[in-house]
């Protein structure tokens, strides 16, 4: 493969004949832009902020965020306000890294067929949600949402539920061994059974209440997405978080 | 280079026993043994078994149950057809016969044959959930069919089974004729394919059971991803093995982008994929970063797999079926020998653009943007290598809609990382994330250039692996036309959708209010969403009429030599 014209290539001829050093080539050129971008995000300030109010999920609250995840949610609605005018108006204001720091894994989104749910919580009631998951179309008419009515007649399988926050405190979230110890009872109280004071001193702000309103007192899935959906973005008091602290 | 295999030298004369006629006959005829390799895979398989088996009597839940029957089944499967091909293969495999590589084109057959299968089944899970956008009653409110679970379905099947069948056939087929070498490996080519093949069956039932790791493009579980890099590892070994057999002393440039496209897989599958398990017992498992963290690892692995699943690989089809399909030589040496490493090292930098105006900070955002922008120029000069080596056979885009095929396939590549290039600019992009934009842009690439270049270059493949003469050039004409037509009104929705939900979220009233409800915005995508839907269809119909094309083209008699045997590949200059 000689070059007829005036540039050559000589040493190029160096990696078309050695396949082992083309690989190489190529393992350095793919190396370098993701350790630039990446490496430095494990030890940036506001990437790693700690802001006050933010907290893990209670077992409950666990179990519907891994609904959200089961059924894709994610596909149609974002999780991050973007600091521009209209979506501050919107939906309230701009995501903060640290409000995601205990998503494994993050529920950002790409695509909003439905609005951001960043900050969902309380602006709806449980009753409104409970008839949106079953039909969407019958609280908003021209809503585009698959039903789920599923989910209410569906029995939440927990019992692995204190394994699920084994395997978060090994990736790295704060739970406690008491808090490991009660997750089945902590999953059952805030669902509306006994033990309700317990898990409120192990998760601030946590809402206690049996949403599906089942008369023999089962959790169904529909009580866990909802008591995830209804604590979305309310863990921060932006009233007393400090925006220049966490300039970026 | 040709290694000749010594273990054929030895055969000497041995006493066959025919059973079945009751004689003993002095033969000349190579001892049959069991290789390592059959003895090795089949115990690991058995093993596997085993372990599955042990998982599916304590698995948490039925999904996970489902799944562990599938590798129980498929293990016992594969164990079965090593005894199978033992029986029926010849005692020794050589690599060169008379002088010619002795090609493995088996699996080149099988991989050629289930893209088709799966690019039906991706496009058409595509179209439902098409439909479902505009028509919401589809979901018909069960958990199994619903938008969610089917959104993954339909870009796995359609990036990683239709895409990724075609490229490791096409780089099956690619690294055997331009290395002059058959395929390294004896079971192991077999192994990636049904292994990757199987790798896509879990994933996409997992996905209907709601088993997801909710990453865009990387949603299998983590047992899921434990056997693909298994199959993957493989897969570079076998593509490495056969490099080194090679008989040409340079490496042609298709094999260039082949290993960058694998080896880069490799790395962004591992690194997007480091997660807790909850159980061996169970199928969840959790990522080990959280928040911005896992979404700049996601990101960094979500566009490379634009970069290099649907971009290098695909180039790298292009620089063999392009040239070889307008006998031409490639355009430019040169042009390849920079833009090949420009794209790869531009590429990886380019993640943070899906993030911009998020938590992640804004030099990460500002990298990722000003590399997306200098990204224009490799691409383009892909581009152009692929465009100016039709020099001097212009003319057969008249006659052979197979090369007109891959040549729009180019042109859509250029349009499409002019475009991305163009959205990856914050202002731009503050209008176009989370809109149909996006949706539009990422289908002018993967059906105008991934799916059409694929079409073309398995319009080539199939009737030279099976020597066999295309059936129809007409039938080729009526898919090229329709797909096309279907792709504009699809991408020309999209814009329109997209553009118009962009401005209806920021629109404000002269009072300073914001204009529009969400759910006003939501609306007035309906008529948009149908006529997408009537694109995806029209694509669909293209494709039926490829598989319809194809049939009748195996169902022919086969001819006597290979239509691509005769000429050779060689690069500019």
């Amino acid at each position: 493969m000689s070059n007829s014209s005036g540039f050559s290539l000589p040493s190029h001829k160096f990696f078309e004949t050695n396949s082992m050093f083309l690989l190489l080539g190529i393992v350095v050129a793919i190396a370098i832009g993701g350790i630039v971008e990446i490496v430095p995000l494990f030890y940036l300030k506001n990437t790693i902020e700690e802001v006050k109010g933010v907290r893990p999920y209670s077992p409950l609250e666990l179990a519907g965020f891994n609904i959200y995840v089961r059924e894709g949610c994610y596909l149609c609605h974002s999780q991050m306000i973007r600091p521009l005018r209209d979506e501050v108006e919107r939906y309230g204001h701009y995501s903060l890294a640290a409000e995601s720091m205990y998503d494994h894994p993050f529920q950002w989104g790409s695509k909003r067929n439905g609005p951001d749910l960043a900050r969902i919580g309380g602006k709806y009631s449980d009753d409104w949600h409970l008839a949106h998951m079953a039909d969407p179309r019958s609280v908003s008419p021209a809503s585009i949402m698959p039903g789920y009515p599923f989910l209410a007649q569906t029995p939440l399988d927990y019992k692995h539920i204190d394994e699920d926050l084994i395997a978060l405190r090994r990736v790295g979230v704060p739970y406690t061994q008491e808090a490991i110890d009660h997750a089945v009872d902590d999953l059952r109280a805030q669902g509306g059974a006994k033990g309700g004071d317990a898990l409120k001193a192990r998760y601030s702000k946590v809402i206690v209440r049996d949403v599906s309103g089942n008369p023999n007192g089962e959790i169904t899935e529909a009580d866990a997405l909802i008591a995830y959906l209804q604590q979305l973005g309310s863990h921060v008091d932006f009233k007393l978080y400090n925006d220049a602290a966490n300039i970026r | 280079m040709i290694e000749i295999n010594e273990g054929a030298a030895d055969n000497g004369q041995f006493l066959c026993v025919c059973a079945k006629e009751g004689l003993i006959v002095t033969t000349s005829v190579a001892a049959k043994s069991v290789r390592p390799g059959e003895m090795g895979l089949g115990v690991v398989l058995l093993a596997l078994a085993f372990i599955w088996i042990y998982i599916f009597s304590k698995a948490y839940t039925g999904a996970y149950e489902f799944h562990a029957a599938l590798f129980v089944l498929a293990s016992l499967t594969g164990a079965a057809g090593i005894v199978w091909r033992y029986d029926r293969r010849e005692a020794d495999t050589p690599l060169t016969i008379d002088g010619r590589p002795n090609y493995n084109m088996g699996p080149v057959k099988f991989l050629s044959l289930a893209s088709l299968f799966w690019g039906f089944a991706g496009m058409t899970v595509g179209l439902i959930i098409a439909c479902e956008l505009a028509f919401p009653w589809l979901n018909f409110d069960t958990a199994y069919i619903n938008f969610g679970r089917l959104r993954p379905l339909h870009t796995s099947a359609v990036i990683f089974a239709f895409g990724g069948n075609v490229l490791i056939a096409t780089s099956f087929y690619v690294v055997q004729r331009t290395s002059r070498a058959r395929l390294a490996g004896d079971l192991a080519p077999w192994f990636v394919a049904l292994g990757y093949n199987f790798f896509i069956v879990v994933a996409g039932t997992g996905y209907l059971l709601g088993i997801t790791r909710s990453h865009e493009y990387a949603e299998p579980e983590w047992y899921a991803i434990a056997f693909l890099v298994v199959v993957w590892v493989t897969y570079l070994l076998v593509f490495l093995g056969t490099l080194a057999r090679r008989v040409e002393p340079h490496i042609y440039v298709a094999n260039w982008f082949y290993l960058a496209f694998i080896v880069t897989i490799a790395v962004l599958v591992l690194g997007n994929n480091t997660e807790m398990p909850v159980s061996i017992f169970s199928s969840k498992s959790y990522p080990l970063w959280s928040g911005v963290q896992d979404a700049m690892i996601q990101w960094w692995y979500g566009h490379n797999a634009v970069g290099f699943f649907l971009t290098a690989g695909f180039l790298a089809i292009m620089y063999y079926f392009v040239p070889k399909r307008a006998e031409r030589p490639i355009y430019s040496y040169r042009l390849s020998i920079i833009h090949f490493w420009a794209l790869i090292f531009l590429y990886i930098w380019a993640g943070p653009h899906h993030l911009h105006y998020t938590a992640l900070p804004d030099w990460a955002q500002t990298l990722g943007m000003t590399f997306s922008i200098m990204l224009w120029m490799p691409s383009w000069g892909g581009m152009i290598n692929g465009l100016m080596t039709l020099s001097g056979a212009w003319d057969k885009l008249r006659t052979d809609p197979v090369l007109r095929m891959l040549v729009v396939s180019i042109a859509f590549y250029g349009m499409a990382t002019f475009e991305g290039p163009l959205m990856s600019v914050k202002e731009v992009n503050s209008l176009s994330h989370y809109t149909d934009w996006n949706i539009g842009h990422v289908h002018s690439g993967a059906l105008g250039w991934v799916a059409f270049v694929s079409f073309g270059a398995l319009y080539c493949l199939i009737p030279w692996v099976f020597n066999r003469k295309l059936y129809s050039n007409l039938l080729v004409d009526w898919h090229f036309w329709i797909a096309t037509i279907g792709i504009v009104f699809y991408i020309s929705a999209m814009w329109v959708a997209g553009i118009m939900q962009g401005l209806m979220w920021r629109a404000y009233t002269p009072e300073g209010y914001l204009e529009y409800s969400f759910i006003e915005t939501t609306q007035a995508m309906h008529p948009m969403y149908v006529i997408r839907a009537l694109g995806g269809a029209m694509f669909l119909a293209g494709l039926l009429i490829m598989i319809f094309n194809i049939y009748k083209t195996l169902a022919s008699p086969a001819i006597a030599v290979a239509p691509e045997a005769s000429a050779q590949l060689a690069p500019a200059e």
